[in-house]
C-alpha cells in the first residue's frame, strides 16, 4: 500500500508538470510541440486515471458486516430487521471508504436502534412487523451517493424542535420558522440527542455530530430527508477521490485561488449596466437575483482580509457555489479557468483556518490556495442563517414548456442549427480529441472518469446537413442521469445565456420539444430522452446499469 | 568530538543566531512566496519547495523584531519537523560553525518576551554572541486568531 501511495504522489507530480508544459503550448505554437505535449497529456489522463483504479475499492467492503451488525442489534432490542443493498460495487478511493467505516456504522446503528420501532408498535401503525434497512450506492455528478433508509417512524420534527428550545441551540421562533428538512437536520448540532432513554447501542458518546464532522473532512455532506411516520433517508454525498480534484481557479486582490468543481453550481458574469441594476442592497448585505431567488454575495477580498469591494466596477463575477443546502454567490476579480489540482495539506501552522482546504501548485509553479467553501460560507455567516429556501435548481429541471428564466446553453449542431438546453440537464462540458473516440456494444463511445460514456451524435439523431470537415477536437455535452452519463457530441458550444424561454412553436421534429428566441434568434430545445432514446442508447444504459447491479 | 556542535548560523534584526545543522534542511535564496489572508501575521507565506508546500515563518516578527526594510528579500533557513519542512525567514545566512560545548550557557533569566521561549541558549564567541533557537518551538505557532471572536 506504500507503494501505491508514492505512485499515486508521482501522478500528481506529474499532472502538474502536464498542466505546466500545457500552458508553454499555449505561448509557443510549434506545432510538433503542441503535437506532443498533447500526447503527454493524454497518457498523463489515462496514467492518473489507472492509478486512481488501483486505488480504488467497491463500497461494498464497508457494507458487507452491516448484516451482522443489524441481526446482533435487532436481536439485542427485540426487534426485527431486514438489511438491503443496492449498488455495493460502486467504487470510491480507499482513504475515503476507511473514512466512512465509522460514520457509517454510526448511522446503521442509530437507524435500527431509533429509526426502526418494535413489531408490535409496526404492527400498530399498520406496516409488516419487519423494518427494513436500505443501502443504496451510486455515482452521480463526479460525486458518489450513499443513503442509509429505514421504514421506521421517522423523526419526530416537534420533539426534535422543542429540544433545540430546550438545549437553547435556537429561539422559539427560529425553531417555529424553519421548515421540516432544517428541523430534520438540527440532529447534527453538537449536543443534541433525542433518545429518551440512552441505549448502549448508538448512544456511545458518539452524536450525529461527530458523523457530520467526519463526513465533512473529506468534503462530503450529509442530508437527512425525513418522511414523518413513514421512515428516514440520510444522504451522504462524497467525492470519489480526494487527491486529485477538478477545480475553478478564481483570481481576488491578484492572487489565485482555487474552488473545488463539486462545490460549484454556475457562473454569472455582469457587465455594465447590470452591475448597477443586478446587484441589489438589503442593508449591508448584497443580494443578486438568480432565476427570481435572492442570492446573498459575498466579496471574496473582503472575507480574505484583503479589503472592501471595490464600488464601482464594469464587470462582477459572481460564482455561484453550494454550501450545505444554501447557495451563495461568492464575488470575484477574474475567473481563469479549470484545472485539475493536486491537493497538498498546510502546515500545521495554518491549519486552523477554515477557509482553505489546501493549497495546489499550479502550471506556472505558483502556489495557490484551495478555498474550503464550507469554511468561507460559515466565516461570512451564509450558512448559520435559518431560512427555508427549497433548492430551485431542481425545479428549473422540468423542461422548456415552463414559462420562466432558464440559463441555457446553447450549442451549434450540424452546419448552422442553433440548439439550446437547460444547464441544468448538463453535468459537464468536454472537449474530447477524436481519436479517443473507440466502438463498443455497436456504439461510439470514450473513456470517461472510469467509465465508458456512449456518445450521440446530435447532428444525425435530429437528421440536420453536416457542416464543414470536423476539426480534431469535438466539444461534448456530458448528460448524467440516474448515475450514467452520456456524451452528446455537438459543433459547438456558442454560449451559455439567461433567458425568459416562451416556447414559440410546436416542435416539428423528433428529438426537439419546440423553438424559442434565444438572444433574438430562432434556436431550438433539445429533447435531450428523445434524442438519448432514438440512438437506442436508452435501453443500452438500462441493460448496463441491470448487468452493474 | 563529543563537546563540538556544528551550527547553522544567520542572522536577523542585527542578532547573530544558530540551529543544529542536522535541523536545518537546506538554506535558499529568496523563494517567491503566496501570501496567506487570515493567517497570523508571522506566515509571510506559501512556498513551492520542490512541489513540497512549505510554510514560511518570518523570524524577525516571529520575536518582536523591527520589521525587515521592505526592499530586502529575506532568505530562507528550511527547518525539518514532523510534519514536513518549515522555512524559517532571515535577513542574511551566516556559516556553518564549529561550536566548543564549553563556551555555550543557559540565556539569561533577564531575557524578556519571546526570545526567553525560544532562545535556548548562548555561545560566547569572540567578540560577539550566537543566540542558539529552539526550532521546534519557532515554528510552532499559536492558533491563529479569530477577527470574529
Amino acid at each position: 500500500m506504500a507503494l501505491l501511495d508514492k505512485l499515486m504522489n508521482l501522478v500528481g507530480e506529474l499532472v502538474l508538470a502536464r498542466n505546466r508544459v500545457l500552458q508553454f503550448t499555449r505561448a509557443d505554437s510549434d506545432p510538433a510541440f503542441v503535437t506532443t505535449s498533447q500526447r503527454l497529456n493524454l497518457i498523463t489522463s489515462e496514467l492518473q486515471e489507472g492509478v486512481m483504479k488501483t486505488r480504488m475499492q467497491p463500497v461494498g467492503t464497508v457494507w458487507s458486516k452491516f448484516p451482522r451488525v443489524v441481526r446482533d442489534l435487532s436481536l439485542q432490542l427485540g426487534k426485527k430487521v431486514r438489511i438491503e443493498m443496492e449498488g455495493e460495487d460502486t467504487e470510491l478511493d480507499k482513504t475515503i471508504i476507511e473514512a466512512i467505516k465509522d460514520p457509517l456504522t454510526h448511522i446503521v446503528r442509530n437507524s435500527v436502534d431509533h429509526g426502526i420501532e418494535s413489531p408490535e408498535q409496526r404492527l400498530a401503525a399498520g406496516k409488516p412487523a419487519e423494518g427494513r434497512l436500505l443501502l443504496r450506492a451510486f455515482h452521480e455528478g463526479g460525486q458518489v451517493n450513499i443513503e442509509v433508509s429505514d421504514d421506521g417512524a421517522g423523526i419526530d420534527l416537534e420533539r426534535v424542535r422543542a429540544r433545540a428550545v430546550e438545549r437553547q441551540l435556537l429561539t422559539h421562533d427560529q425553531a417555529a420558522r424553519m421548515g421540516e428538512r432544517e428541523v430534520a437536520n438540527l440532529i447534527f448540532m453538537p449536543g443534541f440527542s433525542t433518545a429518551e432513554k440512552v441505549t448502549n447501542i448508538s448512544g456511545r458518546g458518539v452524536g450525529m455530530d461527530v458523523v457530520k464532522t467526519s463526513i465533512e473532512k473529506i468534503g462530503g455532506t450529509v442530508d437527512l430527508q425525513p418522511r414523518q411516520g413513514k421512515g428516514t433517508t440520510l444522504r451522504i454525498r462524497i467525492p470519489l477521490t480526494l487527491a486529485i480534484i477538478p477545480a475553478l481557479i478564481v483570481v481576488s486582490d491578484g492572487e489565485r485561488y482555487a474552488i473545488p468543481q463539486v462545490n460549484l453550481l454556475e457562473l454569472v458574469r455582469l457587465e455594465g449596466e447590470q452591475v448597477r441594476t443586478g446587484v441589489e442592497r438589503i442593508h449591508d448585505t448584497k443580494v443578486y437575483r438568480l432565476r427570481g431567488n435572492l442570492l446573498p454575495l459575498v466579496d471574496l477580498r473582503t472575507e480574505l482580509g484583503l479589503g472592501e469591494p471595490a464600488d464601482e466596477v464594469d464587470v462582477l463575477n459572481i460564482v455561484v457555489l453550494q454550501a450545505e443546502d444554501r447557495q451563495f454567490g461568492l464575488v470575484v476579480e477574474g475567473v481563469t479557468d479549470t484545472e485539475e489540482i493536486v491537493v497538498k495539506p498546510l502546515g500545521r501552522q495554518l491549519k486552523g483556518i477554515p477557509t482553505f482546504a489546501g493549497a495546489t501548485i499550479m502550471g506556472d509553479g505558483r502556489l495557490a490556495l484551495i478555498l474550503d467553501v464550507l469554511g468561507l460560507a460559515q466565516r461570512a455567516k451564509v450558512v448559520t442563517e435559518s431560512r427555508e429556501r427549497s433548492s430551485h435548481s431542481s425545479l428549473s429541471t422540468t423542461g422548456a414548456e415552463q414559462d420562466s428564466t432558464q440559463t441555457l446553453v446553447v450549442l451549434r449542431v450540424g452546419a448552422d442549427t442553433r440548439v439550446a438546453l437547460p444547464l441544468t440537464r448538463v453535468a459537464r462540458l468536454e472537449e474530447f480529441p477524436r481519436d479517443l473516440v473507440e466502438r463498443g456494444s455497436g456504439q461510439d463511445v470514450v473513456q470517461y472518469r472510469g467509465e465508458i460514456m456512449p456518445l450521440v451524435d446530435v447532428a444525425r439523431a435530429l437528421g440536420v446537413p453536416r457542416g464543414d470537415e470536423p476539426d480534431d477536437l469535438m466539444q461534448v455535452v456530458v448528460h448524467t442521469s440516474g448515475g450514467r452519463s452520456v456524451g452528446l457530441v455537438v459543433e459547438d458550444i456558442l454560449d451559455i445565456v439567461e433567458e425568459h424561454v416562451t416556447v414559440a412553436a410546436v416542435a416539428t421534429r423528433k428529438g426537439l420539444l419546440g423553438s424559442a428566441v434565444v438572444q433574438g434568434r430562432v434556436t431550438d430545445l433539445l429533447d435531450i430522452e428523445a434524442v438519448i432514446q432514438s440512438q437506442g442508447i436508452g435501453l443500452a444504459l438500462a441493460a448496463a446499469a441491470a448487468k452493474g447491479a | 568530538m563529543a563537546d563540538e556542535q556544528q551550527l547553522c548560523t544567520f542572522y536577523a534584526g542585527g542578532l547573530y543566531f544558530g540551529l543544529d545543522v542536522r535541523e536545518v534542511q537546506e538554506v535558499l535564496q529568496y523563494q517567491d512566496m503566496v501570501r496567506v489572508p487570515l493567517a497570523s501575521e508571522v506566515v509571510r507565506g506559501l512556498i513551492n519547495l520542490r512541489g513540497q508546500i512549505v510554510t514560511a515563518i518570518d523570524l524577525r516578527r516571529r520575536l518582536d523584531l523591527p520589521e525587515r526594510d521592505a526592499d530586502v528579500d529575506p532568505m530562507n533557513v528550511v527547518v525539518r519537523s514532523d510534519d514536513g519542512a518549515v522555512s524559517l525567514l532571515v535577513d542574511e545566512i551566516g556559516d556553518v560553525l564549529e561550536v566548543d560545548e564549553r563556551s555555550f550557557e543557559r540565556a539569561p533569566e533577564t531575557l524578556r518576551g519571546r526570545m526567553r521561549d525560544l532562545v535556548e541558549g548562548v555561545y560566547k564567541l569572540d567578540g560577539r554572541l550566537l543566540l542558539v533557537l529552539d526550532a521546534q518551538k519557532a515554528i510552532d505557532l499559536p492558533l491563529p486568531r479569530r477577527e470574529d471572536e
